[in-house]
């Protein structure tokens, strides 16, 4: 017998794992397309009963997103304009179903390259609060996704949330994403940006991550720093700067093709910031 | 082995009522709504996330039934498609959707109507971009989504347009769907709805490679192991002939491979026990030993020779060849000044039906029964018989309503392996298959490489065309024939060409067999000849539209097999309707392209022409209508509907015949105990052949209704309860049904009508009269290319087609939209590969936000040998939008796509090597 649990406070279901491994469960968009045509032979821990998890708050520290947080709540929040990047990639999630199901953290959880809440969560420089009964810890998302499908999170751990420093008013988010189809369309590839525009029209400062053209998200430093100082018309993207980007041939597309929008999209997601 | 999680009772509130259950609580929404709560209106196309057709409401917002634990339901507020009507009546949006023929198949409806009401719940009057990004979750393969768009918007009262009354349910009227209510209500039952409550379950294992040699261990252990087990199908249980396909001679499929298979995909062995089990069992459990070989996943290593064939019948890897010789094309092209040339490749495309193969198979006394979702319920019988080793009269096929087809459901698929586990376990089995073995076992449409060139005198005559085309049949038959016989007749388009040469082969390769998806090979040759027709037009100065015009098909005219096409030839008119739209797109464009530096657009073009009916081959169609003591006609037809609307038409042209109205008519589709043999739904025959058989059913019933009367020939009939009335003009005559004798099935009177179009033979050139009518007609779309990122966007589309008469507006339309989508799919993103897009978010098909606004011109050129002048239009509609995009690519951006379909990354390289030419 496997074992089925919907606890309604996050210290009950720590307090389970400690005990016995289960698999976490959300929204179920990444946990049940991955299990098409067969029996669910493992323990659950079903987080949804835990209504403390969802939702959006202000806190002395930053902002908060709790582990339930959804698409559709993050769409919807009333979030300073260097969200509005997160909140363009979440109309672009599946469609209003997934929206409404999938949360921002079983996104980073299930980890995959083309999770398109990690470039933006980077460019915010999102932590991932984890919890278990052995205490809790924040890590920045680098330190969280450690590869495809691969986190750093421990078996009797918990994502409970978000924590998002506040951004200065003056910072804008974008997101600019490429698919072949308007919706339920995966990233061939996607970048989030958060920029600081100074008065004279110059970037202070500037945080560009991509995803979909490596094994994770990842932030273009160099190229960050190339920005800074800039003004739109002066930005320059050169291969060094993509020099950590290590995409791969697929279905959807060629590595080099990557490559080559990769700048383009940068680009355009800079000047909607702007 | 058996475990799984423990039940739970769960509460919730379902449509308004409360529901408890107790059920194990991360078991899907869908499978507790669908197999414990029988609530079956919530459909599962790819428990996946994919397809939305299993979208329902939960506390008011649109949620996948797939992807929600059954466990989270506790303190819901659930609702189904069940919920939408009240005391039986439609809900407004089910009524908008069932005047817009916005159900075509009707698989994807309750999701679209659950997904639309979440969305009128708090914005009644949504724009149109709301209703897009409400309904962007939910796929459909139909209707091209721009009836359903329309009926949501009417529904909420943001954009009404006029719409008859359906007081008129005759030919040519706007009649609804005669059974269009349970699709919306949920009613509907396809193949996976329905089975006896002591039904098995049948799972089937399948090759992970695409060529293998294998050995099965005995499974006395797993089954001993596994007590839901119940039993392991392999060949050697096939009682009949272990082997299936289309062509009598060609039974080349094994229903179970014996020590070899020859696709990834192919199924090797049944499980047959209680659902949990055999889906608990792996196939890695059974322990099979595969020895991956080699495989011929290439034209070229087809042809090589140099690994071993895929069929050891077939050495060098070539089932069929197809010829045409007109004229003598190659010295008139060589002798040519201009003229054209190129070589293209296309993809395999999957017909992505949403309703997976379903269906179940119960043996009763010496006979054999399937309920299955199907497009040719006398051929499943035919081949079920063989399989079995029984006769066909043992056999009965029952029907599903079918959730799509589009050529995929004309091959077995369930049908073989569920009569085979009936007939020995002498117990009901069902199946349904999952999204991916969907996607990995079925029939593909066949991947091209085309070579072809063309060429034209300097006033622009068309004076040659040749062409070369290799088919990559996959692993078996199916329907390589058919496409390698069909592209020679139409590789030179709808145009009168003097000298045509052309050459087709089918090349078996260990892919997915290749088979029949709406045209037969057409769609690709058209790429071929339409961006030929464009090349030879810019070279002579000639607008392509005029082009076209200038060498269109035209009655008296020979075509190049030959045919004089005597009747309904309507190409000349479809591109003259297209006309002014295209000068004014094209200046519009123009325009744009004035102003806009990196998105670019442009206006494309292409042109189809499609014979109605089977090749050269007899393939006749009978129809029956009765009508009872008590007043009531029934039409049997065994013309399959298949979400295109043959129960409707088929319906209206009887009525018509008849003279009695359509609103008095019920019918029984595709049983085999109880309708006649109308032949498949494929090859755009239908509406032509069946509905003249329908046509002369309803006039034979007519004939003995006068005689009985002894009236005129053209009285007029009325039906007052069990009272037949007959008008003529020396007064009115009375038949009371109930003083007549009742024939079979209870009828006192019984019409029949059978038609078999002519045609003939085709020489050993290829010249003959293949067909008996063809179809003709032009797109023309507006495209968007982004020249940074290679992406395309389908402005708008314009269709015309001449489709002889038009029995139902509505349908026609519907027909063209879908076909639309299916091109749109077809040039811009949809690519098969197998192991690699095994569901539906790897093979992407068009959603609602990709489509065009669609512009619909009818023609109608009538065809004598038709139902009041009809003919066929399901595969036309599709050839020419591909062309379309693919011209208006070329238009926007100079380059020419060769390879289809064109991804982001194919144009995008495309741009770059032609920046680097210039
Ligand atoms: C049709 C469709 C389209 C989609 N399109 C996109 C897209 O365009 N872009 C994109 O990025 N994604 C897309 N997705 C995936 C996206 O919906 C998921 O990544 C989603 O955000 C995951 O959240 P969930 O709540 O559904 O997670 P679940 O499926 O419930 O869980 C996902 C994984 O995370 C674990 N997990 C979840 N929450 C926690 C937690 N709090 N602590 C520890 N572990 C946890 C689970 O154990 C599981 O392994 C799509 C999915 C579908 C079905
Ligand atoms: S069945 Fe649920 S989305 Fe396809
Ligand atoms: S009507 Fe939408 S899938 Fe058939």
């Amino acid at each position: 017998m496997f074992s089925y649990h919907r606890p309604a406070s996050t210290e009950e279901a720590l307090s389970i794992l400690s005990r016995e491994p289960c698999v976490p469960l959300a929204g179920g968009t990444d946990f049940y397309p991955a299990r098409v045509g067969k029996p669910i032979q493992e323990n659950v821990m079903d987080l949804t009963g835990i209504r403390s998890l969802r939702g959006i708050e202000e806190r002395a520290e930053g902002i908060w997103m709790g582990a339930l947080t959804t698409w559709t709540d993050v769409m919807h929040a009333d979030l300073p304009e260097a969200f509005q990047g997160l909140q363009q990639a979440s109309r672009t999630i599946g469609g209003v179903q997934t929206q409404n199901a999938g949360t921002l953290c079983g996104n980073l959880c299930n980890a995959s390259p083309a999770a398109d809440s990690v470039p933006n969560l980077m460019a915010l420089e999102a932590q991932v609060e984890l919890e278990s009964v052995r205490g809790s810890r924040r890590l920045d998302l680098q330190e969280f996704i450690l590869g495809n499908r691969k986190t750093a999170k421990a078996d009797d751990e918990l994502v409970t949330g978000l924590l998002i420093p506040k951004p200065s008013a003056n910072a804008f988010g974008a997101f600019e994403k490429l698919g072949a189809r308007k919706y339920l369309v995966i990233s061939i590839v996607m970048t989030g940006v958060v920029a600081e525009w100074n008065e004279d029209q110059r970037i202070g400062k500037i945080r560009i991550a991509v995803g979909s053209c490596s094994e994770k998200s990842i932030r273009l430093e160099k190229l960050e720093k190339e920005c800074e100082g800039k003004r739109m018309d002066q930005i320059r993207i050169r291969t060094e700067h993509l020099e950590n980007l290590s995409p791969i041939d697929d279905i959807r597309a060629k590595a080099d093709f990557r490559l080559e929008v990769v700048s383009e999209l940068i680009l355009r997601a800079v000047r909607q910031t702007s | 082995m058996e475990v799984e999680t423990a039940s739970k009772t769960i509460r919730f509130k379902l449509n308004g009522q409360a529901c408890s259950i107790a059920s194990n609580p991360v078991t899907r929404t869908s499978d507790v709504l669908r197999e414990e709560l029988g609530l079956t209106g919530t459909k599962v196309g790819c428990d996946a996330g994919d397809c939305g057709a299993c979208t329902i409401l939960i506390d008011g917002e649109q949620r996948f039934a797939c992807l929600t634990a059954a466990g989270q339901l506790e303190g819901c507020d659930v609702q189904t498609v069940e919920g939408l009507a009240k005391d039986g009546k439609l809900s407004p949006l089910q009524q908008a959707f069932h005047r817009y023929g916005a159900a075509q198949c009707g698989i994807c409806t309750p999701g679209m109507l659950m997904a639309a009401q979440s969305l009128l719940n708090v914005k009644p009057s949504p724009s149109r971009e709301e209703v897009e990004d409400a309904l962007g979750g939910v796929l459909c393969r139909c209707t091209g989504y721009s009836k359903i768009v329309a009926a949501v918007l009417e529904a909420s009262g943001t954009e009404t347009q006029e719409l008859p009354a359906d007081a008129d349910s005759g030919f040519g009227s706007r009649t609804r769907k005669v059974d269009g209510e349970p699709k919306l209500l949920g009613t509907e039952i396809y193949g996976a709805d329905t089975a006896p409550d002591d039904s098995l379950w049948m799972r089937v294992v399948r090759s992970p490679h695409p060529r293998a040699t294998f050995v099965l261990p005995s499974p006395e252990k797993i089954i001993e192991e596994n007590p839901g087990l119940m039993r392991i199908l392999t060949w050697q249980d096939v009682p009949g002939n272990n082997g299936f396909g289309i062509y009598p001679h060609i039974k080349d499929q094994p229903v179970l491979a014996k020590d070899q298979v020859r696709y990834r995909g192919e199924a090797v062995a049944a499980l047959i026990g209680d659902r949990k089990s055999i889906e608990a069992v792996t196939d890695d459990d059974l322990g099979i030993e595969w020895v991956p070989q080699d495989a011929i996943e290439s034209y070229e290593s087809a042809l090589e020779g140099k690994i071993s064939p895929v069929q050891e019948i077939h050495e060098d890897n070539l089932l069929a060849r197809g010829f045409l010789k007109k004229g003598d094309a190659e010295s008139v092209y060589e002798q040519s000044l201009i003229k054209a040339q190129g070589s293209w490749e296309t993809s395999y495309v999957e017909h992505a039906y949403i309703e997976p193969e379903a269906g179940y198979a119960v043996k009763r006394g010496q006979r054999l029964e399937l309920f299955v979702s199907t497009q040719t319920p006398y051929m499943d019988r035919d081949e079920v018989a063989q399989v079995l080793g029984i006769g066909p009269d043992q056999v009965r096929i029952i029907p599903s309503a079918v959730g799509g087809g589009f050529g995929g459901k004309l091959d077995c698929s369930v049908q073989p392996l569920l009569a085979v586990a009936a007939w020995i376990l002498e117990k009901p089995i069902r199946c349904t298959f999952t999204r991916p073995e969907s996607l990995a076992s079925s029939t593909k449409r066949h991947p091209a490489k085309m070579k072809a060139s063309a060429s034209c005198d300097k006033d622009g005559s068309l004076t040659s065309l040749s062409f070369e085309g290799d088919f990559n049949t996959g692993a078996y038959a199916s329907w390589g024939p058919t496409v390698a016989d069909r592209v020679p007749i139409h590789c030179s388009g709808p145009y009168f060409v003097p000298n045509i040469l052309a050459k087709t082969r089918a090349l078996l390769t260990n892919g997915p067999p290749s088979g029949a998806f709406r045209g037969f090979g057409v769609p690709q040759s058209a790429i071929a000849h339409e961006a030929l027709m464009d090349s030879l037009a810019e070279q002579t100065g000639i607008d392509q539209l005029e082009f076209r015009l200038k060498n269109a098909l035209r009655k008296g005219q020979k075509t190049g097999s030959g045919q004089l096409l005597e009747n309904s030839v309507g190409q000349a008119e479809c591109l003259e309707a297209l006309q002014s739209r295209w000068q004014e797109w094209r200046k519009a464009s123009e325009e744009f392209n004035n102003h806009s530096e990196i998105i670019k657009r442009g206006v494309g073009i292409g042109c189809c022409w499609y014979g109605c009916g089977n090749t050269s081959m007899s393939n006749p169609s009978t129809m029956r209508v009765g009508i009872n003591s008590e007043g009531t006609i029934t039409l049997y037809n065994g013309a399959m509907d298949i979400g295109q609307g043959a129960n409707t038409i088929m319906i209206q042209i009887c009525a018509e015949a008849l003279g009695l109205p359509a609103s008095s008519f019920q019918f029984i589709m595709g049983d085999t105990d109880l309708t006649a043999d109308a032949g498949k739904t494929s090859a755009s025959r239908q509406a032509f052949v069946s509905g003249r058989a329908s046509q002369l059913a309803g006039e034979h019933l007519r004939t003995q209704i006068i005689h009985l009367a002894e009236a005129e020939e053209d009285a007029n009939l009325r039906l007052d309860g069990r009272t037949l009335w007959v008008q003529d003009k020396n007064g009115e005559h009375s038949i009371l049904l109930s003083d007549l004798l009742p024939r079979t099935n209870g009828d006192v009177l019984v019409g029949e009508g059978t038609f078999d179009p002519p045609t003939t033979k085709l020489d050993e050139n290829g010249q003959g009269s293949p067909y008996a009518t063809y179809g003709f007609g032009a797109h023309i779309a507006e495209v968007e290319v982004d020249l940074k990122l290679g992406t395309t966007r389908v402005l708008r589309l314009a269709a015309a087609h001449d489709v002889g008469k038009t029995v139902n507006p509505t349908q026609v339309e519907g027909q063209i939209q879908g076909g639309v989508a299916q091109g749109l799919g077809m040039a811009l993103m949809e690519e098969y590969v197998q192991g690699v897009t095994e569901n539906l978010h790897d093979y992407l098909i068009p959603t609602v936000g990709d489509m065009p606004d669609i512009e619909i011109l009818l023609i109608e050129d009538p065809e004598p040998l038709g139902p009041f002048g009809a003919k066929g239009i399901g595969e036309h509609a599709l050839i020419p939008t591909a062309p379309a995009i693919l011209g208006g690519i070329r238009q926007a951006t100079g380059v020419s796509i060769h390879r289809i379909p064109a991804t982001p990354d194919r144009v995008l390289q495309a741009i770059q090597q032609k920046g680097m030419q210039a």
